[in-house]
């Protein structure tokens, strides 16, 4: 994958696969400590150390799950080649947070990409999901809880043209001053 | 199209539309599902569902219930789409592009009529 953003999209299709209810992805970059966090968190059924192990290992695969978690070894593998970790905490039953962390100005660094159209493709697509997205870069934040929109137009229009348009336009005008790369 | 600046406008808008919409006779749901698992995602699918979030924009379609799932179970047809027209069966299309979206969107979703080229067969 050629951006963080498909990475998030697939960790958080994991989340779904899991049937969290509520799902949380922030993007926290930093110039001063050089850092960009990625963390994907959820209330899913979560994993045991053994599954940990399991979707982060690539040489180790189980058939009846090898559609779930994929990409996990893929992201740990990006992170780690750019002076960066990768973390996954879970219990079973309670959710899992996995988290990422790269050099910000390592030349292998993939872009961030479009995080508009992930977010967008999220929210969307999966209405039933209460998302809540942050992105941060030193002093700009830009955060977004659906509680509002849901409440004011209900989960089953957001489907409907009007409310696609709308919530790209948030999401880039609040997103695209943020610039990191 | 205005442009829409707030919450407050948006629901205004959305207001009218339902109203225009109460006059019309209700017929159901389209649904529209993109597999989003890691093989579609690596294929294209958040190119794919976005295009097919701005056919809808664009063309104005009411009545559209946009989906994601994990894997379809068909990897090497990703990336994936599902088209269910209320009371007619599911209908898969395999290698979804975003041109092949505009086909299958303008084709399947607006007049009814399958795309056979793309469809996928079990």
């Amino acid at each position: 994958m050629r951006e963080i953003a498909l990475h998030i999209l697939d960790i958080a299709a994991n989340s779904i696969s899991a049937g969290a209810k509520n799902i949380s992805v922030r993007i926290a970059a930093s110039s001063k400590d050089d850092t960009l966090d990625v963390s994907i968190s959820d209330d899913g059924k979560g994993m045991t150390p053994e599954m940990i192990r399991m979707v982060t290992d690539p040489f180790t695969t189980s058939r009846t799950e090898r559609n779930v978690g994929l990409g996990i070894p893929l992201l740990k593998a990006a992170a780690e080649a750019c002076r960066g970790w990768f973390r996954i905490d879970s219990k079973p039953g309670k959710g899992t947070e996995v988290q990422a962390r790269f050099q910000l100005s390592h030349i292998d660094r993939m872009p961030l990409g479009d995080l508009p159209d992930t977010f967008l493709g999220l929210l969307i697509g999966t209405p039933d999901v209460h998302w809540t997205f942050q992105v941060k870069k030193d002093e700009l934040v830009f955060d977004f809880d659906d509680t509002e929109l849901k409440n004011e137009l209900g989960a089953d229009s957001l489907s409907e043209p009007e409310v696609i348009r709308y919530v790209r336009m948030f999401f880039s005008e609040g997103i695209e001053p943020i610039a990191i790369n | 199209m205005p442009t829409i600046k707030s919450l407050e406008d948006l629901k205004k808008m959305r207001e009218e539309a339902l109203r225009k919409q109460e006059l019309k006779a209700t017929t159901g749901k389209t649904e529209i599902i993109v597999g989003m698992g890691t093989v579609g995602i690596a294929a294209g699918a958040r190119e794919t569902l976005k295009a097919i979030l701005e056919f809808v924009d664009n063309e104005h379609l009411e009545n559209i219930i946009i989906r994601q799932t994990g894997n379809i179970g068909i990897d090497s047809f990703e990336p994936v789409v599902q088209v269910i027209l209320p009371g007619q069966e599911k209908v898969t299309y395999g290698r979804v592009s975003t041109e092949i979206v505009k086909t299958i969107m303008e084709e399947h979703v607006v007049k009814g009529k399958i795309v056979e080229d793309y469809q996928v067969k079990s």
